[in-house]
């Protein structure tokens, strides 16, 4: 069936983009492992002063950090994926062109951006994450089920992560400009996904509400998966109906705007 | 004779094109409000960051909250100083790739004032509104035996502070020349580097706080002089006067980058493109 292939050819796509600039997928290597280090300094003390904070012991603490400086460029955290092509061509017209093709729209961008996610993954979040259970105590599992489960929450995640940020990109339909938006996704992101503090130590109300936001699916899920503090199958459940809920939201709100677009001649 | 017409020449060419991207960004007000507001709430969450973490515990690495906040205080506003200076430092790599940098070559200015000026952003006062706050808020809630050398440190290490953050942004700048991709390794010691300030230097392993000391003197922005101003021993063993060695680590500092700064812009070759 060609539609198949076609997205496997724009996930590879977007794969091969990413891969190209070598040089700064290193820096960015370099930078999430100092800042990894820094992190997991201060969850140290944290941890020392406040045993257990959040349900974690010190290792468990670690671990979470690592996890968050792998998922911060796949998840594109802090944005910075294909919403900022997509909002660019949006503002500038180029998006009737795209309407034009034999191809969805949010299919199209899914499979480039699962093709960016897996190269983020292994270029530039699997050396710092290695790098911290080098030298730093972890919690890691040692039997392959639940690296495996990881893998499941990881493809949720992603999902969820796409989910968000094509509503955020679709915005700019009627707001024409996406640097407001991409300043409050990037607050939102850092924020409500845990990668200041993980959101089980949130306090109070506050904790239950990042908890329950579609963010939590993206480091705290795969974090509590990976180190068997969650039933995978309850993780699994709260990320898909995030996913489902904010992909059908960007399908009904792409067949809004495209019923507005007025593509100006000239 | 002939170095200060050229410093001065490099200031007025600082100042003009910095005002032209301030008259550029005030074409559109209401978003240049919405920009700083902006700007403000992403800088202040690293404090909420620390709130949060109060909100747990009554101590981090032995240091209370007014003393930690004197710390991200000390360590935000020097860093927004020096972000709102040179800031826009890290566009450098996009020129050099795009060739646009060498139309800066042949202006007859300096190099270092029109890339430092590139794409000045007054929004940045944000960043130096919310930890002149935070500090404002440390200054009252801290317990301290003020003497003349104590307050005379804390505009000491704003200034310094900025300094040496300034001579990270034109050294990661030169850097850009040899690795134009790797702009964001300069993030690891700019943005790293506030970030790490901003928690008691107790918190950190020996050999990590020897290296931000002695090899990279990131410690002498703020954790040297405030660990002496809040009466806390400093976790490494540094010579007496220490706390007041700030100015001469920062003008070592922007000496040493000013000549990688030098040897990095001789070294450039045009994309040709």
């Amino acid at each position: 069936m060609g539609a198949g292939r076609l997205y496997a050819a724009v996930a590879a796509g977007g794969f091969r983009r990413y891969a190209t600039y070598r040089a700064a997928t290193l820096a960015g290597v370099f930078t999430n492992t100092v800042f990894g280090v820094v992190l997991v300094y201060t969850y140290l003390a944290l941890w020392d002063e406040r045993p257990h904070l959040g349900g974690y012991d010190q290792a468990q603490a670690v671990t979470y950090v690592w996890l968050g400086q792998c998922l911060y460029a796949t998840l594109a955290i802090q944005g910075g994926g294909f919403e900022k092509d997509l909002m660019e061509r949006i503002r500038t017209g180029d998006i009737a062109v795209d309407l034009y093709r034999p191809a969805d729209l949010q299919l199209w961008w899914l499979a480039s951006d699962f093709g960016r996610a897996l190269f983020q993954l292994l270029g530039r979040g699997v050396v710092p994450f290695v790098f911290g259970s080098l030298f730093f105590p972890m919690a890691l599992p040692s039997d392959v089920m639940s690296w495996a489960a990881l893998l499941v929450a990881l493809l949720l995640a992603i999902l969820v992560s796409f989910g968000i940020r094509y509503l955020a990109a679709l915005s700019v339909f009627w707001l024409m400009d996406g640097m407001g938006i991409n300043q409050a996704m990037m607050i939102l992101g850092i924020f409500c996904s845990g990668m200041v503090l993980p959101l089980n130590a949130f306090p109070g109300v506050l904790g239950d509400v990042v908890r329950a936001l579609p963010w939590a699916a993206q480091i705290q899920m795969p974090a509590d998966v990976l180190m068997g503090k969650t039933d995978p199958l309850d993780a699994y459940a709260f990320q898909a109906t995030w996913a489902v809920v904010l992909l059908t939201a960007g399908r009904l709100m792409q067949s809004a705007a495209t019923r507005r677009v007025v593509v100006q001649g000239g | 004779m002939e170095e200060l017409p050229r410093w001065r020449e490099g200031l007025r060419a600082y100042g003009m094109i910095a005002g032209m991207w301030i008259r550029s960004s005030m074409a559109y007000r209401a978003s240049f409000v919405i920009t700083v507001f902006g700007n403000l709430l992403v800088t202040g969450l690293d404090f909420v960051t620390i709130l949060l973490m109060f909100s747990q515990v009554h101590s981090l690495g032995g240091w209370s909250l007014p003393e930690v906040a004197f710390l991200y205080g000390l360590s935000a506003t020097a860093f927004g100083i020096s972000d709102l200076v040179l800031g826009s430092m890290d566009v450098l790599g996009a020129r050099i790739r795009d060739g646009s940098f060498d139309t800066l070559l042949v202006r007859p200015a300096p190099v270092l004032a029109q890339i430092g000026a590139d794409r000045f952003a007054l929004r940045r006062l944000g960043r130096i509104t919310q930890g002149g706050l935070v500090l404002g808020y440390a200054l009252l809630h801290i317990d301290v035996n003020w003497t003349v050398g104590k307050l005379l440190l804390v505009p000491v290490m704003l200034v310094c502070g900025a300094a040496i953050f300034g001579a990270l942004f034109v050294a990661g700048a030169a850097f850009q020349i040899l690795a134009q991709d790797a702009a964001e390794v300069q993030n690891a010691f700019t943005y790293g580097g506030t970030t790490l300030l901003q928690y008691p230097p107790a918190v950190f392993g020996k050999d990590f706080l020897r290296g931000v000391t002695f090899m990279l003197p990131l410690a002498f922005v703020n954790w040297v002089p405030a660990s002496y101003v809040l009466g806390r021993p400093y976790p490494l063993d540094l010579p007496a006067g220490a706390a007041f060695a700030s100015p001469l680590v920062a003008l070592a500092f922007c000496a040493l980058a000013g000549l990688a700064w030098r040897a990095g812009l001789k070294s450039y070759t045009s994309t040709g493109s």
